[in-house]
């Protein structure tokens, strides 16, 4: 692949998916008017989800989905062996995101509930980083297409990939939102990492953190905010819960 | 001739989700021809209980990624009903235009990316790209259509976020629908093109009778409620959706099984349209035509025809909703609502057939029971006859192996299976 006399290499690259709706797969086919320019830059080698030519040499695997069955564990330890560069994808895949939520349950119970009388296989969800190394991580429910097309435009140019470090509030204020908080709701828009373009509070839902927590975080001012407002302390509990991602945080906070 | 063949595909490819393809040969006799879904449970039933009925719809479209619109639907609708919430007029088109983007994304996504592929010979979509320019472009426009459609109307072509209970949370932008209007008109062109390629395939001549099921409102093509109605005469109201599904569990699937009238059934663009050809727009019939499809067709792979049918249908009815939408001068968008106890079915027709959510709700509007049951579930067993029926015919008329595996791949395709979804 040559660019203005630059010469870059195809990404040697794997798509795999473990317990999840595949939905963060999905936008790597979205965005369809870049679509042919975003997959000129990939050399799929494995790619189930789109493709019947499976190989094993490739050197970055995205990975998305969470961990919840002792053959997916077997599955992501064969990727990390062949993977250059393993890249947790989305929220399941960097805190558990929604499958999480089985966890407050007794294991075994929901399989009993759910397959009555039926030996079904089901450990506590568990992110990708419980299980292997991880490189390099992309939150998102869904992932964000364009910011995951910067980050793969970085990989090919080898130039420095980094997630925004300040919370959505920020590029919802850039959006000329009516802050939610004003409109008598919570949402984690104040603590959590930016990246989405603020697309739920654009459409006037409370944003519920899926892409984890921004870098120096004030959790307690944001708790004073909650209580200030006399907002419900359950709604914030089940907003904080809904993606897993905020269980280092709340463990030390509320 | 005493033949043996082992075909054992894991993890199908172009499909979503995990399952596996046995077929078994021996001395010309099948042994075995099996269908096997071993994707990973997530217990969306289970995790949903003791949630606020008002956050449901965001955790149950994360069901799938493909049909996440449907989902959170199918959830509104049965809280809805459960609690008794009116609807504005405005939220109701804006959903259903919603739906039309959906199906339209999924059916553009499973013909060219998933599907074509198959027809002509390649591993994927890439090599069509330098092969079929013309179709490739046709079915991104197509694609990135129905993506926008979502994105107007949800606010985001995957997991929406303005579809909430008692309607919806922000209107459709005036200048986004403009757009929407003029591409929508655009791209009916897209359509041809899809349709002259399809024309010239070799759609594979295979009929095994069965009873297909769908939503019925006997005044339009369904989407989003209505009575559940079978092929074989069955009629039934949305709540009495257990006696639709009869839902069962199998050892060795992580995906379960319905029945009715008979050992399998069918659900999805086919379904649909057998049910209801008549309310289908007259230019989709026309292509329906063009292809020798009319009700009541048992030629799964004739799946594949009746989703670009229902493309034509879907980009003349959202021609409508779209200008319809752009006459509402501010429109009241959303009902506030009391939670209390109640429980209630919701059925939408999601892009891969009948899809039921069951709700039941406490006083304080928190779930207590939720039963999903999904379009491929539905069709699990009719695709297990099918292979077993399919295999059998291949066999008998003296098919390589190769071509028999790609047979039976295609017609697990054909179903355009959602398998994190039938498992969730």
């Amino acid at each position: 692949m040559k660019q203005k006399g630059f010469t870059f290499e195809k990404l040697k690259f794997a798509s795999f998916d473990f317990t999840c709706c595949e939905g963060c797969q999905l936008q790597l086919a979205n965005r369809e008017s870049t679509l042919p320019d975003f997959l000129g830059l990939l050399d799929i080698r494995n790619f189930r989800e789109i493709s019947s030519e499976r190989h094993d040499d490739y050197d970055i695997a995205f990975v998305e989905g969470s961990i919840s069955r002792s053959d997916e564990v077997t599955r992501l330890q064969a990727i990390r062996k062949q993977a250059k560069i393993l890249v947790a994808f989305g929220t399941c895949a960097c805190f558990g995101g929604v499958n999480s939520l089985k966890n407050r349950f007794a294991e075994g119970q929901p399989a009993a509930e759910v397959y009555p009388g039926m030996q079904v296989e089901s450990l506590p969800v568990r992110k990708i980083s419980d299980v292997v190394t991880v490189d390099f991580s992309i939150p998102g429910c869904p992932v964000a297409k364009e910011e995951v097309e910067r980050i793969v435009v970085s990989l090919v140019t080898g130039s420095l990939i980094a997630l925004p470090k300040y919370p959505v509030c920020m590029e919802c204020k850039a959006r000329l939102n009516t802050c939610l908080f004003d409109l008598g709701e919570i949402c984690l828009g104040p603590i959590t990492r930016a990246g989405c373009d603020a697309v739920c509070t654009t459409g006037k839902t409370a944003c519920l953190g899926c892409r984890g927590p921004a870098e120096d975080i004030n959790m307690p001012a944001f708790l004073e905010l909650v209580k200030e407002r006399g907002l419900k302390e359950e709604d914030l509990r089940e907003k904080l819960a809904f993606h897993n991602a905020f269980e280092a945080v709340a463990a030390n906070e509320t | 001739m005493k033949r043996n063949l082992e075909i054992d595909i894991h993890h199908l490819a172009r499909v979503e989700g995990h399952a596996d393809i046995t077929i078994s040969v021996m001395n010309g006799r099948l042994i075995e021809a099996r269908w096997a879904v071993v994707e990973t449970p997530r217990f969306f039933e289970v995790m949903v209980k003791g949630m606020s009925a008002e956050r449901v719809p965001f955790l149950t479209s994360r069901i799938c990624g493909i049909c996440s619109i449907s989902h959170a639907l199918a959830s509104i609708r049965a809280l809805e009903r459960a609690m008794q919430i009116e609807v504005p007029p405005v939220a109701e088109k804006t959903r259903l235009l919603a739906m039309h983007g959906e199906t339209l994304q999924s059916h553009a996504l499973h013909l060219f990316f998933l599907a074509s592929p198959d027809f002509a010979g390649t591993g994927s979509v890439l090599p069509l790209m330098q092969s079929h320019p013309d179709l490739v472009r046709a079915g991104l426009q197509l694609k990135s259509l129905g993506n926008e459609i979502s994105e107007v109307t949800t606010g985001r072509c995957t997991h929406p976020v303005s579809l909430v209970l008692g309607g919806i949370s922000k209107a459709p932008e005036r200048h986004r629908l403009e757009t929407l209007l003029s591409m929508i008109r655009e791209r009916k062109r897209a359509l041809d093109i899809a349709a002259d390629f399809f024309s010239t395939l070799n759609i594979p001549d295979f009929t095994r009778e069965t009873e297909f099921i769908s939503l019925s409102n006997g005044s339009s093509y369904p989407s989003i409620g209505g009575n559940l109605v079978s092929s074989d005469g069955v009629k039934r109201d949305e709540n009495d959706y257990l006696q639709m599904t009869n839902e069962y569990a199998k050892e060795g699937s992580t995906s379960k099984f319905t029945r009715l009238s008979r050992h399998s059934s069918a659900a999805g663009a086919l379904a649909r349209l057998n049910n209801n050809f008549a309310l289908l727009h007259p230019s989709a019939q026309k292509t329906a035509e063009r292809f020798g499809l009319k009700p009541v067709c048992h030629n799964p792979f004739m799946n594949n025809i009746a989703q670009l049918v229902e493309c034509v249908h879907i980009l003349q009815d959202a021609e409508e909703l779209v200008q319809s939408l752009m006459e509402v001068e501010s429109p009241e968008i959303r009902t506030p609502f009391n939670p209390k106890a109640g429980s209630a079915t919701g059925a939408v027709e999601a892009p891969r057939g009948i899809l039921y959510h069951h709700m039941e709700t406490d006083e304080k509007g928190k779930v207590v029971r939720a039963d999903c049951i999904i379009p491929t579930t539905q069709n699990n067993a009719n695709i297990h006859l099918d292979l077993h029926a399919l295999a059998e015919r291949a066999l008998s008329e003296g098919k390589t192996d190769s071509e028999i595996q790609k047979l039976c791949e295609m017609l697990v395709r054909s179903y355009d299976p959602c398998i994190s979804c039938s498992v969730h």
